[in-house]
């Protein structure tokens, strides 16, 4: 029997060293709008450098702070009630398939309307607090969700189905004990591109109307002509982004943690 | 005395026929095996008894109809199925755990079996990091552990490499004359089918019917080589020659 390894965590500088080539690019983009916005003589009310807009930042940082509070309370609000839904209507469908028939269409439609449009409309009929912003981000968020668990379900191997119910198992224990584990890296895959949608959708619920928030920040640094203030709203809620992104790597870690055992096999090199 | 008998099964899928005509019967304690080529149709014949299909024909297991309700059977199916995301003790548990054993108890039970299959140490392992002939042992051990009246074994070692295939083959005939499960083993190994086997239904190709029936009188422990080396040989030649020249069929010869 060949010998098996024992588990060894991977280190954490091999998880720094896959961060170096994106650290590089982004750098090199900033270095280049940097020298652009120095020495083309373009107006800093037209595009600021980004060491301006660091500075305005940072001068800011109350302000910026201040209205991103509310943008992670209706993202954060948003996420959960989209991900309750996702999960509960993937389990109707799964359980009456006929269900999906009925659904699919309406979910897909409510994909294709246009969020400039749908924005406003939303925050007429339920004002300026947070419901419209937690019903965009849901909106935004729950149909990706909602594919990668019905597609996860059925990923599941069909001899493990077929000898669960040789063992006597009912379709509930199926579900729990074959079906929903077999979802988990759809839908982890699902969780990332919605994770990125969320942000963005609650900071157009704020654009169309709200009383704080970096929605609402930026539609006044744009007003007042503050290029740098827009743009550091924009920072604000990229790194919102990126750490939302970077939660979800962590907690599909945490969740399967038989995927990275499978790579610490003897003789298979983990990926890099 | 006679547990399992099949008598004119027959499943055809949309149009296609699969099954044309299965009449076979396992004995209590007895290793009988299916033989027969790829896509003859012989997990569709599994599928027939763990109820996951229905076909024509009759099924009986001591002497009573088989129905959804009986659960006679413990089936390892043709892929080892093992779950990626539980370890390999909680794979080994699952059919325990369907029958509502306690988890505590459950443990027990397999704990006694990880040094008979060969598994002992890795029971906190996912089966990810196990290579192939301990997956397969993994499978096996979940799969007898139920207890059942009778094994249903679906290509154990079909996908092993020969040299692990070999080694399996060795260990399970050696622990079939410890624990004298009732099986019925799918194969199309014919090698396999000889060393392993009390009886062999060998089929033709699909729609699949009975062509042969055929008695292996080898003395146990069987030995690849052995004094009975020369025999088994004989019979496995004969076997593939009926394999290979297909007779055309003439209506069933067998009851
Ligand atoms: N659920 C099904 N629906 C339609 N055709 C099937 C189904 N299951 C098996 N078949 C067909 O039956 C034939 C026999 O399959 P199978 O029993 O798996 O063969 P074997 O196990 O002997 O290799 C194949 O042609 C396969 O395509
Ligand atoms: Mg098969």
């Amino acid at each position: 029997m060949p010998v098996v390894s024992p588990v060894a965590p991977r280190p954490l500088s091999a998880s720094l060293a896959k961060a170096v080539p994106a650290i590089i690019s982004v750098g090199l983009l900033a270095v280049a709008w940097q020298l652009y916005a120095t020495y083309s003589g373009i107006k800093p009310t037209i595009l600021p450098a980004p060491s301006r807009v660091l500075e305005q930042a940072m001068l800011n940082r109350d302000a910026l702070i201040d209205n991103a509070v509310p943008t992670i309370r209706a993202t954060l609000a948003g996420f959960a009630c989209s991900l309750a839904a996702a999960f509960a209507l993937s389990m109707l469908v799964d359980f009456f398939q006929p269900m999906r028939r009925a659904l699919f269409p309406v979910f897909i439609v409510s994909q294709t309307l246009p969020l400039v449009a749908i924005a406003p409309l939303v925050v007429l009929w339920f004002g300026f607090g947070l419901a419209p912003k937690i019903m965009l981000v849901a909106l935004v968020t729950f149909f990706p969700m909602l594919v990668a668990l019905v597609q996860g379900y059925e990923a599941t191997e069909v001899e493990i189905g077929q000898m669960l119910r040789a063992m006597g198992a009912g379709r509930w224990r199926v579900f729990v004990v074959a079906r929903l584990p077999s979802a988990l890296p759809y839908f982890f895959a699902g969780l990332r591109i919605s994770i990125t949608y969320a942000v963005v959708g609650a900071i157009f619920a704020e654009y169309a109307g709200a009383a704080k928030g970096l929605g609402i920040y930026m539609l006044n640094a744009k007003n007042n002509f503050r290029p740098d203030l827009v743009l550091a709203a924009v920072g604000v809620s990229a790194t919102l982004t990126l750490v939302l992104f970077g939660l979800t790597v962590l907690l599909q870690r945490l969740a399967m943690p038989w995927e990275r055992a499978g790579q610490q096999r003897a003789g298979k090199v983990p990926r890099q | 005395m006679r547990r399992l008998e099949l008598r004119h099964v027959r499943k055809a899928f949309d149009g296609l026929d699969v099954l044309a005509d299965i009449s076979l019967s396992v004995g209590a304690g007895e290793f009988v095996s299916i033989l027969g080529p790829s896509g003859a149709g012989k997990s569709t014949l599994f599928q027939l008894l763990t109820g996951a299909e229905h076909g024509e024909g009759e099924m009986f297991f001591d002497g009573a109809p088989l129905d959804d309700h009986g659960r006679h059977f413990a089936f390892m199916p043709q892929r080892d199925a093992l779950m990626p995301w539980r370890r390999i003790l909680d794979n080994t548990t699952l059919g325990l755990e369907v029958q509502g054993v306690k988890r505590k108890a459950a443990r027990a039970r397999v704990a006694s079996l990880f040094a008979e299959f060969g598994l002992a140490g890795f029971e906190r392992h996912f089966p990810a990091q196990l290579s192939g002939g301990m997956r397969q042992r993994a499978a096996l051990l979940r799969t007898v552990v139920q207890e059942r009246d009778m094994l249903l074994l679906d290509e154990p070692f079909g996908a092993l490499d020969a040299l692990t295939r070999a080694a399996m083959q060795r260990w399970l005939e050696q622990m079939w004359r410890h624990h004298r499960w009732t099986a019925l083993l799918i194969t199309h190994d014919v090698r396999e089918a000889v060393f392993l086997s009390d009886r062999i239904y060998v089929l033709s190709a699909r729609p699949a019917r009975v062509v042969r029936e055929i008695r292996v009188p080898l003395p146990r422990p069987r030995d690849p080589a052995g004094a009975a080396a020369q025999q088994a040989g004989a019979l496995e030649a004969e076997i593939l020659d009926i394999l290979l020249n297909p007779q055309p069929f003439k209506g069933h010869d067998h009851d």
